[in-house]
């Protein structure tokens, strides 16, 4: 695979050093400059709302920083968490004095880092909250949710966290929407190619041609089966089964959707997919409010798509339709 | 002994990052197998960033528990992770047993590997058998301290400590995985050897050949 690098241990620097080049107008970076902070942040009478997770997910997580969303982002290295000093500089970044909630994935690394860098915040005497997404449906049963894995329904919870705060609301009720928004959500990965880390410089894991990974994460964790490769229309409809018999959502719910690439899948696929994504979602009874498609959520130059299915209630389509100033059409 | 016991640890310190550069790639290809390959790169990363902290340290005025915190906090600021807060704990825990003392003796040994061990089980939760690095650390502190009440020589118990480290890396690709990014695959980690034990392990064998 060929790429534009300069140096494979500076892929992070140099994706930051640019990232705010080209947005100055919507973000800025802070003393950290692992760290990527709202232009006008920290807000004053606001909830901050801060996020952090490894890069090669771009534009996840620092192109969700921005007006009525993040505030702060914590950025880490490639598929690895942020370190606890980045999450707390982050937050510190994000404190217009009226607490900070972090909202980030389920990983071990992450919920680590995240306990850590709140105690040294607490220390400042900055008041935190913080919700761990888990909507990956295939990384755990749901009966063991909170083992679950956060996926691209993080950009959702962002998105309600971030639009929540925006409305002057307290700490506890960003908190609790972002929990629900989580809550609401479930997630599905298929993976049909690899991705390399520049630094290793080979796959970490093999997808046989022809074959297909049901369920995979976002950094290639196996999913839960290994199948011959059918068409978009057969993936899309075994997706929306996998989502959807999991949430189990009354008829007539209304839902947002988002279908992403991994990386190295065109948009005219995504397309196709969903295609296929919406006339099953509509076929069971479900009312799309929202979708939105792209490579909104990635893992470097992997192949495959996931789909995010997000139930609405009043309070959250009202959130939904809040304007977002990032580099990502929200 | 002319040398102190700070400057000692910091030469252990200089070892290990030698020895982790030594296997990152093969820490990164284990990692990639039940994991998301990047091991070899963080625990580089994380140990390059404890020698330049240390660097910036008189070892000449320092305190064996001096060089553990500086150890500590280069590390955490070095490194996310998971590897970040568990080894930084690891090496807090030790600095604090380490207070108050000018001798690096087969008790002190002891005492560093123990509060090490517990360091980073009580920050990640796991215990033996999950197939992680505490599989060689927890046994390593155990064979240490039966070295120790047994009254063993110096080249003894770091035998004993080496043995207790390699078998315990050894006996993660028996296990299924139950903690970290590796527990995500389940019974498809079985036959691997835990990356987190194995550069664990590539620390114990610098700690022996340096203290």
């Amino acid at each position: 695979m060929q790429r534009f690098i300069n140096d494979p241990d500076l892929v992070v620097e140099d994706t930051v050093k640019g990232f705010v080049k080209a947005h100055s107008d919507i973000v800025r970076l802070a003393e950290n400059p692992r760290v990527v902070v709202a232009k006008d942040a920290p807000f004053a009478g606001k909830v901050g709302v801060v996020t952090g997770g490894g890069s090669g997910h771009e534009p996840a997580f620092i192109g969700y920083t921005g007006k009525n969303m993040l505030d702060a982002v914590a950025v880490g290295e490639l598929f690895s968490s942020p370190t606890a000093k980045s999450f707390h500089d982050a937050i510190r970044a994000a404190d217009g004095g009226k607490g900070v909630v972090v909202l980030y994935g389920n990983y071990a690394g992450d919920n680590m880092n995240v306990k850590m860098a709140t105690k040294l915040a607490a220390k400042d005497g900055i008041e935190i909250a913080t919700v761990v997404a888990n909507d990956d449906v295939c990384s755990a049963p749901l009966a063991e949710r909170e083992k679950r894995r956060g996926v691209a329904g993080e950009i959702f919870m962002w998105k309600m966290g971030g639009a929540k705060a925006a409305t002057g609301a307290s700490l506890e009720e960003v908190r609790a929407t972002a929990q629900k928004a989580i809550d609401n959500c479930r997630s599905i990965g298929v993976g049909l190619g690899p991705c390399t880390l520049p630094a290793v410089g080979h796959p970490n894991f093999q997808i046989e041609p022809g074959t297909m990974e049901v369920g995979i994460g976002h950094h290639g964790e196996p999913g839960v089966r290994v199948e011959k490769l059918k068409t978009a229309e057969e993936v899309a409809k075994d997706m929306v089964k996998i989502v959807l018999d999991d949430h189990n959502l009354p008829e007539g719910t209304e839902v947002a959707v988002l279908v992403s690439g991994l990386g190295a899948t065109p948009l005219n696929e995504l397309y196709i997919l969903n295609d296929t994504i919406e006339s099953e979602i509509s076929a069971r009874g479900l009312k799309i409010r929202k979708t939105w498609i792209g490579n909104y959520f990635t893992s470097l130059e992997m192949v495959g798509a996931t789909l995010t299915v997000m139930a609405l209630d009043d309070d959250l389509k009202t959130l939904l339709d809040v304007e977002t100033r990032c580099t990502m059409i929200l | 002994m002319s040398e102190s016991a700070a400057r000692a640890l910091a030469r252990m310190f200089g070892r290990m990052a030698e020895a982790i550069e030594a296997e990152k790639d093969h820490l990164s290809e284990l990692d990639g197998a039940i994991g998301d390959g990047d091991h070899g790169i963080t625990m580089s990363l994380g140990f390059k960033a404890v020698n330049k902290a240390l660097a910036a340290l008189d070892l000449d005025t320092a305190s064996p528990s001096e060089v553990m915190q500086t150890a500590a906090t280069g590390f955490l600021d070095a490194v996310g992770a998971s590897t970040g807060p568990l080894y930084a704990t690891g090496l807090r825990r030790a600095a604090q047993a380490l207070a108050g003392r000018k001798e690096l003796d087969l008790a002190a040994c002891r005492d560093m590997l123990a509060a090490f061990s517990e360091g980073i089980r009580d920050r990640g939760k796991a215990q033996r058998g999950d197939k992680t690095m505490l599989d060689v650390w927890l046994p390593a502190a155990e064979a240490a301290a039966t070295a120790v009440a047994d009254g063993r020589s110096k080249q003894d118990f770091w035998k004993a400590v080496t043995i207790a480290a390699d078998n315990g890396a050894a006996a993660t690709a028996t296990m299924v995985a139950t903690k970290g990014r590796a527990a995500r695959v389940r019974e498809r980690s079985l036959g691997h050897l835990d990356p987190g034990a194995a550069s664990a392990a590539a620390l114990v064998r610098a700690m022996a050949e340096t203290l």
